[in-house]
């Protein structure tokens, strides 16, 4: 299907962005790869009068580490973080999630900031975010605001960003100590989108003791969520199978999976639970490497 | 809704249009520039019929703006052979019979230059992690597999050269 009209501009940087998304508040759009937006346009599910395309603006392609955390260009694409150096070497959740995004293709042109403003349910990145209790910088005319990750994501495609807002950068937490992430997530076909996933960031303490849990679950509820529940049972406890069986069940527990052609509640919720326990054991193992 | 004009390079000539907003880049190449060995299978980026190079990488063309290509330097399968001789990478489809229909070809030889370009030396895994996106519904993939390994192999050994669409 052809998308339905609209106009388009190209601006040069981000001074320039903000001053067109606050001249046309609620009736312009930002597009950076555009692999979740032209879809939408395509169906008509979303008809913005103006097109803001960020194809041109400069400094937001960055990765980089600094003071702390590291800090992802909103233009950054999944193929970038796939094939990072520093990513490879100290954020290996990153580096899980990265290739199950989407295909090649789509990874090529396909952006972090592009996916996570979009906040579609499945998508891999938001879990990782509420796991390693990132941030999101979101900037207007007005000023800048640092928007925690688990405050970010509302519902279905709905975030914390306003319309005159533009998504310019994510933040990381620099792992310190015996720390390890993993992300583990299952999906029916290659390049599809996950029937279930789960993010996990652990930190182990002299003893070998869990000194701090993060968990984020992808596709099992109306957008992606902090498995509390399971994170709380976890700390001041010695990694194990049976606890860390015990945390998927909580963790599933507290998903809301909503059957569709991906497979029934049961069967989501037990995928679920068996990917946090994956991750557990595979981010214990960094943890312990660290 | 102006049309907007554009000026791009598509396979090393310089190409403009007027064209809207809303126009799909793989429309550009095959309604505006005639340029129809670029295919349109599912339309909604999950088959990879109409892989294209854009600044090098490759993408799904019918989900990328036409406009969003301005500045841009593409590469299609018109620009992969030379002087009438096939690219290894079609040669190598041709003798390996990587094709039946052949539907999915310019798609499947625009994604695996891509991967040569990013990785010389894949291995059959990685040819298969590399086409992830290009479906194909005739051939089981498995002479595609092998058509890019024998292409992988006689670019190897050829000197280096430039890349179809950088």
């Amino acid at each position: 299907m052809i998308p339905p009209q609209f106009d388009y501009v190209r601006p040069a940087d981000v001074g320039e962005t903000l001053r067109i998304l606050k001249e046309r508040e609620g009736e312009a759009k930002v597009l950076a790869g555009g692999y979740s937006l032209i879809p939408l346009l395509r169906y008509r599910l979303a008809s913005p009068a103006l097109l803001v395309d960020i194809r041109d603006v400069s400094g937001l392609d960055q990765i980089a580490e600094v003071d702390g955390e590291l800090r992802i260009g909103a233009r950054v694409t999944h193929h970038q973080i796939e094939t990072d150096p520093i990513i490879a070497s100290r954020y290996p959740i990153l580096a899980d999630a990265a290739p199950t995004i989407g295909d090649p293709q789509v990874r090529n042109w396909g952006t972090m900031g592009g996916s996570i403003a979009h906040a579609d349910p499945a998508a891999d990145w938001p879990a990782v975010l509420i796991a390693t209790h990132g941030s999101i910088v979101v900037e207007s005319a007005d000023g800048r605001r640092v928007i925690p990750a688990r405050e970010f994501f509302i519902d279905t495609f709905v975030t914390a960003i306003e319309p005159a807002e533009l998504l310019t950068e994510v933040r990381i937490p620099a792992p310190r100590g015996r720390s390890g992430g993993a992300y583990a997530s299952i999906e029916r076909k290659a390049g599809d989108f996950a029937t279930a996933g789960a993010a996990v960031q652990l930190r182990l303490d002299d003893d070998g003791r869990i000194a701090a849990a993060g968990i984020g679950l992808t596709a099992v509820a109306e957008t992606q969520f902090a498995a509390t529940h399971a994170e709380r049972m976890l700390i001041g406890t010695q990694p194990g199978h049976e606890l860390f069986e015990d945390a998927g069940r909580e963790a599933a527990a507290q998903s809301r999976p909503v059957a569709d052609n991906h497979g029934p509640v049961e069967y989501k919720r037990a995928m679920a639970a068996a990917m946090v326990e994956r991750a557990l054991h595979r981010a214990t193992e960094r943890a312990r490497e660290a | 809704m102006d049309k907007q004009h554009i000026r791009l390079t598509v396979n090393g000539q310089a190409m403009e249009a007027d064209v809207e907003p809303r126009l799909l880049l793989v429309h550009l190449l095959r309604d505006v520039f005639g340029l129809t060995g670029t295919h349109i299978g599912c339309d909604s980026s999950h088959c990879g019929a109409c892989t294209v190079l854009l600044d090098g990488r490759s993408v799904k063309s019918c989900t990328v703006l036409a406009v969003s290509a301005d500045g841009a330097s593409l590469g299609t399968i018109e620009g992969m052979a030379e002087g009438g001789k096939l690219h290894p990478l079609q040669q190598a489809f041709w003798d390996q019979h990587g094709l039946q229909c052949g539907f999915c070809t310019p798609g499947m030889i625009m994604q695996a230059s891509w991967l040569l370009e990013q990785n010389p030396d894949p291995t059959e895994q990685e040819i298969r992690e590399g086409i992830a996106g290009n479906l194909c519904r005739c051939t089981g993939y498995v002479n595609i597999v092998k058509a890019i390994q024998q292409a992988a192999g006689e670019l190897a050994a050829e000197p280096a050269e430039p890349a179809a669409a950088s």
